[in-house]
């Protein structure tokens, strides 16, 4: 037996040092794994072509939390802040969106976006507060910050007030199609919403919970969408130097092959090289899936929530495609400046549902969707002079393809994304010299995510605040003594937040946890 | 002239309960329909010949007991018999059998798999558990959230304290089982393809939505949470069609002393200083009255039977965006016999009970994405019945009526009005579904009635043809159900009142809207409610 420490994170993704640092901070002797030669898990920058790269699989901050920032003393550098949104249609007349602002559309549009912005603002905020709390368990035999939490959930809402309220319980239910059908005439600016509801699920814009999904989306920094100087590992960077500020120990190329259990409890880990680490805290940063019934194993926890873990949904949906460009593509209606804008390909509602429906069938879209930013444009750092790069996330993409994952297919549909996007970029083809096209197949292989699933895990009312991962473990403490869970798959989920860390690193300071 | 003290606007089974209460309190009351027969959508017509169709509902288990009992609807000629299971054709030539013997049923499914036969008894365990759940709320009107009324109030403990009592576990699993999708939710417990497919139909008969789609989970339970003599989720036939639940329904009613005209279509409500007055028929006729009751969806009600300035606009626009979607057909057949399918073994009880012809989730899938694009299924999910095999009243003798429920059917083609070429290729696509696994099947047809949600509209005057009077999504369910605020069966305008299914706890022939409306109009009344209080479940 080697070192003793006071908890073990199993992962260095945003999550796991987050959680980590605070641990730290609060004086515990932390030490953490990560499988990769990188820390940042799915935060991370990586070069996928000479003197090209990109970041690889999280692309923008949408919701990295200010409670993090401040809490870690975080200093992030951004080269955009508050980027817009444009809306490509293949005819050159885009739609562009920021904010509450909108234009490129009719009048109405105009004022109904202000409407719809302003209501989902609301809700998102509501949702918020909830973000950075730990979900209150619902038993008979609730603690009293339960029952005080689910008083205070029930209360936020009831403040909304009377109208607001009403149409936040029906609103929270429903489908975004039905939203966006019911307000606007633009169909590109129907399918852009539609898009933003959807992205990173298996879900389709009539599917009903995708409000959820777009408030969430929202809920994390009031819409606003930014991308970090270097790419996502510079957030990566910045949590591991306050990790180790804070005195923990980060230890990279270290896969953990299982959690060591002694005594029905979790007492250290084991490496793939056979190295072991003793820590009664073991602090998993992996995804559900993987760490009960890879890294526990399902003989030591109760079977009735090894079949729970085990229904978990985290089919991964969406690909990351990257290229290496030898100049800008030109976008017909496009100027130079909005280049540092993102990009949305889904011309209307319709287009993205048909683009799911290949997906529930386990087939790549025939039209897939896209989430494109040229990140170079405003960060040289990432490509040769007067080169750039493109990220795009290409929707959908199932883990578990029909035909099965081959170089064939995969290289059929990096094709067919190019074309798709040629169809908006008339010069792209000719422009790319090198790609790289990463499906959650292969997300789940580089990254240890279990289905490639950015979410560690649909985000959906049934797996949503009280059963995130799953119901009476949702409070980080998994029902194993020892083990707790700073992943996305738990509350409050997916995104580079920091919130799921945060808050289990408090749930953990707060249990009373000692030596 | 006369003024009632309430006048129901729709004959349909919800119309005559209400109406069947407020005659029971002593209110002078008249129903008024439309059509020249009552029952709505719960009806039996005589098309062709001497059969009788149950031309819209066709089966029957959703009609609460306590009102069957407590209107006595057996003395007034009522009676439902239980069928024999249910049946799935495949198309390797196999087909799969539910029955109601568990047995039975066991044997059948380990056929496919020992698992997926060991697994149905805990599936119908936990649906069951949901049902107990859900029924405690039939007979309620739910509360409002916002409201701070102690009646409001106290229904909202009941909820939470039926809540609370189910357990840690059992409230997570509520939670799930309210949001997720009737294919997740089979997936948990399924292995075997055509067993999901045989299962998953009941999550999207009569929705516009996906056996994939979130929400379709508690569909099912409400195809589920019926019962025949006390059997939870036993589906029956009435005999002599649907239409003997509003004969039975009705002839209460009159019992009451209640006074009943049909031809008597309402052109509008008529309101005056902000309370209603009375109904002005299509005939120009005017009755007055200080209650008026609309057991007619809310579209219908407010859209089309209203004055738009008689009401708040922000009301108005609600009700419009109500979602109310056509997505079933349905084909009514007068057969010349009954046909046989090659693939039941000779005397299968199967034939007296539904029969499915889609054998794989895909395909199950693939039916709502014809939908999605605003056509009707090419391989749609057809939900069939032959009545006559045990109710001889509905067909001469040796001959047979046969319903076909068909899902999905659009109310319009990629947003335009069918044409009859159409609607008749639509039937065509149902029969030649039936004809592969039934060889005689389309020579003994003698006559087709072919409906399409725009004929269903016309005659029955449900919006779209939709059959619940509205999309059953968790944003129109409970206190959300028809719109937030006027969940409690109160219309917007002093005196009105709603009791269709476009209410709480919503469709099927379940006859809970009309009484829980009559419960609310007693309360204001300040008379004695003489609604029936749930039965204590099991």
């Amino acid at each position: 037996m080697s070192d003793r420490y006071d908890a073990i994170v199993v992962g260095a993704g945003h999550n796991g040092l987050v959680c980590a640092s605070l641990l730290a901070k609060a004086g515990k002797k932390v030490l953490v794994l990560e499988a990769n030669s990188q820390v940042g898990g799915a935060a991370v920058t990586r070069s996928f072509a000479d003197g090209y790269s990109v970041s690889s699989v999280a692309h923008l901050l949408y919701q990295l939390q200010p409670q993090v920032i401040k809490d870690l003393g975080l200093n992030i550098e951004t080269v955009s802040n508050n980027m817009g949104t444009i809306a490509l249609s293949a005819d050159g007349n885009h739609v562009r969106f920021n904010g509450d602002e909108v234009s490129g559309v009719g009048d109405e549009d105009v004022a109904q976006f202000r409407d719809f912005r302003k209501r989902m603002t609301r809700f998102a905020k509501l949702l918020k507060t909830f973000l950075n709390k730990t979900p209150p368990r619902l038993a008979n035999d609730a603690s009293k910050s339960d029952l005080f939490t689910l008083a205070q959930l029930g209360l936020d809402i009831r403040r909304l007030g009377k109208v607001e309220m009403q149409e936040f319980l029906r609103l929270i239910g429903m489908n975004m199609r039905d939203e966006v059908a019911e307000r606007f005439d633009s169909a590109l600016l129907r399918g852009a919403i539609s898009l933003d509801a959807v992205m990173g699920t298996h879900l389709g814009p009539r599917s009903p919970n995708t409000i959820l999904t777009y408030l969430y989306r929202l809920a994390g920094g009031d819409g606003a969408i930014s991308q970090p100087s270097g790419g996502m590992s510079s957030v990566a960077e910045a949590l591991a130097h306050s990790a180790r500020e804070n005195g923990a120990t980060i230890r990279t190329n270290m896969k953990v092959k299982r959690i060591v259990i002694e005594n029905g409890r979790a007492a250290g880990v084991e490496t793939e090289d056979g190295e072991r680490f003793s820590s009664w805290l073991v602090v998993s940063n992996a995804d559900p899936k993987s760490t009960i019934m890879n890294l526990v194993q399902a003989r030591h926890v109760e079977t009735e929530f090894t079949h729970r873990i085990h229904h978990l949904r985290m089919r991964g949906n969406a690909a990351k495609l990257h290229l290496a460009l030898d100049g800008l593509p030109t976008i017909p209606g496009v100027e130079k400046r909005e280049y540092a804008d993102r990009f949305v390909i889904a011309p209307d509602d319709q287009y993205v549902e048909r683009a799911f429906n290949n997906a529930k069938y386990g087939e790549t879209s025939v039209k897939p969707v896209f989430e494109i930013c040229f990140p170079s444009f405003r960060d040289a750092s990432l490509a040769p002079t007067g080169k750039h790069v493109m990220s795009a996330i290409v929707q959908y993409v199932p883990f578990e393809l029909r035909e099965g994952w081959s170089d064939k297919t995969h290289s059929a549909f990096e094709k067919l994304a190019i074309e798709t996007l040629a169809e908006y970029m008339p010069d792209l083809a000719d422009r790319v010299t090198a790609s790289e096209l990463l499906t959650p197949a292969d997300i789940e292989e580089q990254f240890h995510i279990h289905g490639g699933h950015w979410h560690h895990g649909e985000l959906t009312m049934d797996q949503f605040l009280f059963t995130r991962p799953v119901g009476g473990a949702a409070q980080y403490a998994m029902p194993l003594d020892g083990l707790y869970l700073c992943g996305a798959g738990a509350h409050p989920g997916g995104g580079v937040s920091g919130a799921a860390g945060r808050n289990a690193a408090r749930a953990i300071l707060k249990s009373g946890y000692s030596l | 002239m006369k003024t009632y003290d309430a006048i129901v606007v729709g004959a349909g089974h919800n119309g005559l309960t209400n109406a069947a209460y407020l005659a029971k309190s002593g209110l002078d009351v008249l129903c008024l329909e439309k059509n020249d027969y009552i029952g709505g959508a719960t009806v039996s017509r005589n098309l062709y010949k001497d059969w009788y169709y149950s031309n819209c509902s066709y089966v029957c288990s959703l009609l609460r007991p306590e009102i069957f009992r407590d209107l006595d609807l057996a003395r007034h000629g009522l009676q439902i018999t239980p069928y024999g299971g249910g049946s799935v054709f495949m198309e390797n030539g196999d087909y799969l059998g539910s029955y109601p013997d568990e047995e039975v049923h066991h044997r059948e499914y380990s056929r496919f798999s020992k698992a997926d036969a060991d697994a149905y008894e805990r599936y119908s365990a936990d649906t069951m558990r949901q049902c107990r759940f859900i029924r405690d709320f039939l007979l309620r009107t739910p509360p409002d959230p916002t409201s701070f009324k102690p009646r409001d109030l106290k229904e909202l403990a009941h909820l939470g304290s039926k809540f609370y009592g189910m357990g840690e576990q059992r409230m997570y699993e509520t939670i799930r089982f309210w949001t997720m999708s009737v294919a997740e939710y089979l997936d948990e417990y399924f292995e075997t393809d055509v067993i999901k497919a045989a299962l998953s139909g009941s999550g999207i008969i009569g929705t516009a939505l996906g056996i994939h789609s979130p929400g379709t989970a508690y569909v099912l339970l409400h195809h589920y949470m019926g019962d025949v003599d006390g059997n939870i989720g036993a589906w029956g036939y009435a005999r002599g069609g649907m239409g003997s639940v509003a004969k039975a329904i009705s002839s209460a009613f009159q019992a009451y002393g209640g006074e009943l005209r049909t031809d008597a279509g309402v052109e509008q409500i008529v309101v005056k200083n902000g309370k209603v007055k009375g109904v002005a028929l299509t005939t120009g006729e005017e009755i007055d009255a200080n209650i008026v009751v609309s057991a007619m969806d809310v579209k219908r009600t407010f859209l089309k039977c209203m004055d738009k300035s008689d009401l708040d606009e922000d009301f108005y626009n609600r009700v419009n965006n109500f979602k109310i979607r056509g997505s079933s057909g349905k084909l009514n057949i007068a057969l010349d016999g009954l046909p046989t399918f090659p693939a039941l073994p000779k005397g299968s009880p199967l034939l007296d009970g539904d029969m499915h012809f889609i054998d794989s989730m895909e395909r199950m899938e693939r039916a709502y994405d014809d939908w999605k694009e605003g056509t009707w299924s090419k391989d749609p999910y057809v939900d069939m019945v032959i009545p006559t095999v045990s109710d001889p009243t509905m067909a001469p003798p040796g001959k047979h009526f046969m319903s076909c429920f068909v899902q999905y059917c659009p109310a319009q083609i990629e947003g335009r009005d069918w044409t009859d070429e159409e609607r008749d290729q639509f039937g065509q696509t149902v029969i030649n579904q039936i004809a592969e696994y039934s060889p005689d099947f389309k020579d003994l047809i003698l006559h087709c009635e072919v409906r399409t949600p725009k004929e269903i509209e016309n005659e029955s005057g449900l919006t779209e043809g939709n059959i619940f009077h509205g999309e059953l999504t968790m944003d129109q369910l409970m206190f959300n159900r028809p719109i937030p605020g006027y969940a409690q069966y109160r219309g917007p305008v002093g005196g009105l009142y709603m009791c269709g299914s476009s209410n709480h706890p919503g469709g099927g022939v379940m006859a809970a809207p009309g009484c829980n409306a009559a419960r609310e109009i007693l309360f204001d009344l300040k008379r004695p409610d003489i609604t029936p209080v749930n039965f204590g479940d099991d």
